[in-house]
């Protein structure tokens, strides 16, 4: 039986990166999809935060299938019917290198697999893992669907997405909690190239991107977004799967109301619908996050929880996680050590040297105010587009009682103690 | 507002592994019996769980989406047996 250096399995970010960073510094790999090609089961947004990639394949400008790189981001508080917001726009964004793309993932994991092969690694695609072999408690190899389908390794490398039920199986997590992930549904919109240009007052390459929250979420913890692709719209909208649980909102009824929105409604218009996804989202930040290496495996990726939902970000950390397990494998393999978990804590220290634990780390106690708190996705966006509406409504009243009236609004509806304690738990949560 | 998600997962690409669901209900009888809520029927985003007149719940996992949601919401009674497809099968994003 043939035994490799290293099983990777699934070919998201993180599987890629991984595989792609073993296979060029020499290691035999093979690497596992269940899909009919790379990408074909993978979902995001997406947005592509140059960065990370950059790191590991740093001419990926030149043959990467990437969309627009932005050079907008508007922030959009909505109420009903109304949305008071932010935007961020630059010509310097115009300047390459570009910091960050929309991407669509079925395309752009296909590139990205595609690099892998010729690294060196062999991709076998259409092949699901149904566990982990195991030795006491060493993983030493994988179990799959096909026929004399085991396979061996000194490593183990787990990047098969938020549902991981590898791990699960093997016990080295529990089952998800469902306040620990939320559930996103999108759509892909087509529009003549020209429209959506002139739409989002971009030109060619250039991008838009659209965060939302609100009363879009029905009073949910969660987002909305909208991408602007090459000839394509992203919708989408996601929650805690939590708060869809208690409130039993079907989530398509969510995503078409949200569509429906008179802000939003004029954007998309005439767009034709491609494609329906769902997915979830691991966003339980540090406190949520799974033992993530031992005796012969390791975790990248969603399966370990690495996404910063404050900041939208999770491919960035995915591809990271991914080439900082395979630097770790790679040190290993050099210095003749063994995959043992003590060994590998190596991966640890650098994820904790770097942005990822040290962002995970700044923001751990978010999720448990924002669940603590649904008052920032229901009562304040109603709240700040209330008191717009006022000031901005010219109708004989004078200024000072607009501003008295807006005052009492905010008290009345939150108490001066709680808004200061808000404040407050913002500050501490953020800081 | 109605809204016809048999319409969005139309617009899908799927190779149906006839024959052999990836999900399944462990024991039909908790959920006409046992389960008050039947959230399932609500929130699976492919309205693959139906709640029938009978108050049974039939899945039909055909327009599975793959996300995993059905699992992890059945906390109460972990009445849903989810696998991945067999390689090859179930979704197929175009886009992604």
């Amino acid at each position: 039986m043939e035994k490799f250096d290293a099983i990777v399995v699934g070919a998201g970010p993180s599987g890629n990166a991984a595989a792609y960073t073993l296979a060029k510094a020499g290691l035999s790999v093979i690497q596992i999809e269940r899909g009919e090609y790379p990408g074909s089961k993978n979902v995001q947004g997406a947005i592509l935060y140059s960065d990370a990639l950059e790191k590991i394949i740093p001419e990926f400008r030149d043959e990467a299938p990437l969309e627009r790189h932005i050079i907008e981001q508007r922030m959009w508080v909505l109420d009903d019917d109304s949305y008071i917001g932010t935007s961020y726009r630059s010509d310097a964004f115009n300047k390459a290198p570009y910091n960050r793309y929309t991407i669509l993932r079925a395309q752009f994991d296909k590139w990205f697999s595609e690099k892998v092969s010729k690294a060196g690694a062999l991709v076998i695609c259409e092949t699901t893992v149904t566990d982990l072999i195991m030795d006491g408690n060493r993983v030493v190899g994988v179990q799959t669907d096909r026929e004399n389908g085991a396979l061996f390794a000194d490593i183990v490398i787990l990047a098969d997405g938020v549902n991981s039920l590898l791990a699960k199986k093997a016990g080295f997590h529990p089952e998800l909690n469902p306040g620990d992930v939320a559930l996103a549904v999108k759509e892909i919109l087509f529009l003549p190239q020209e429209t959506l240009e002139s739409r989002f007052n971009v030109k060619e390459g250039e991008g838009v991107v659209i965060e939302m929250m609100g009363k879009i979420t029905q009073g949910m913890m969660g987002t909305g977004f909208l991408y602007t692709n090459n000839e394509s719209l992203t919708i989408g909208v996601g929650c805690m799967l939590s708060d869809f649980k208690e409130k039993r909102v079907s989530p398509y009824l969510l995503l078409e109301q949200m569509k429906a929105h008179p802000a939003i409604a004029p954007m998309i218009a005439g767009g034709e619908m491609k494609e329906y996804t769902a997915h979830l989202i691991p966003e339980g930040g540090l406190k949520a996050m799974p033992q993530i290496y031992g005796d012969g495996w390791m975790i990248v990726g969603d399966s370990g929880m690495f996404v910063n939902a404050v900041h939208r970000e999770g491919s960035n950390l995915a591809m990271t996680t991914g080439r900082l397990a395979a630097e770790t494998v790679i040190g290993l393999k050099q210095a003749g050590k063994e995959m043992t978990k003590p060994n590998l804590s190596v991966y640890r220290a650098k994820l904790d040297d770097s942005f990822v634990m040290k962002d995970l780390s700044k923001y751990k106690d978010m999720p448990g105010v924002f669940h603590a708190n649904p008052q920032f996705f229901t009562t304040y966006p109603e709240l700040v587009n209330k008191a717009a509406h006022t000031m901005l409504t010219v109708d004989g009243v004078d200024k000072k009682t607009k501003e008295r009236e807006i005052v009492r609004s905010f008290t009345s509806s939150r108490s001066l103690a709680g808004l200061v304690g808000d404040a407050y738990k913002m500050w501490r949560a953020l800081r | 507002m109605n809204v016809n998600v048999e319409e969005k997962l139309f617009q899908n690409r799927y190779k149906v592994d006839h024959g052999r669901p990836h999900i399944s209900i462990i024991n039909a009888e908790i959920c006409a019996v046992e389960c008050k809520t039947q959230q399932c029927t609500s929130i699976c985003p492919a309205n693959c769980y139906k709640a029938e007149g009978n108050g049974n719940v039939t899945l039909i996992t055909d327009g599975c989406l793959e996300c995993g949601t059905c699992r992890i919401i059945c906390t109460d009674f972990r009445n849903v047996d989810w696998e991945y497809p067999r390689g090859g099968y179930g979704i197929l994003f175009k886009f992604g």
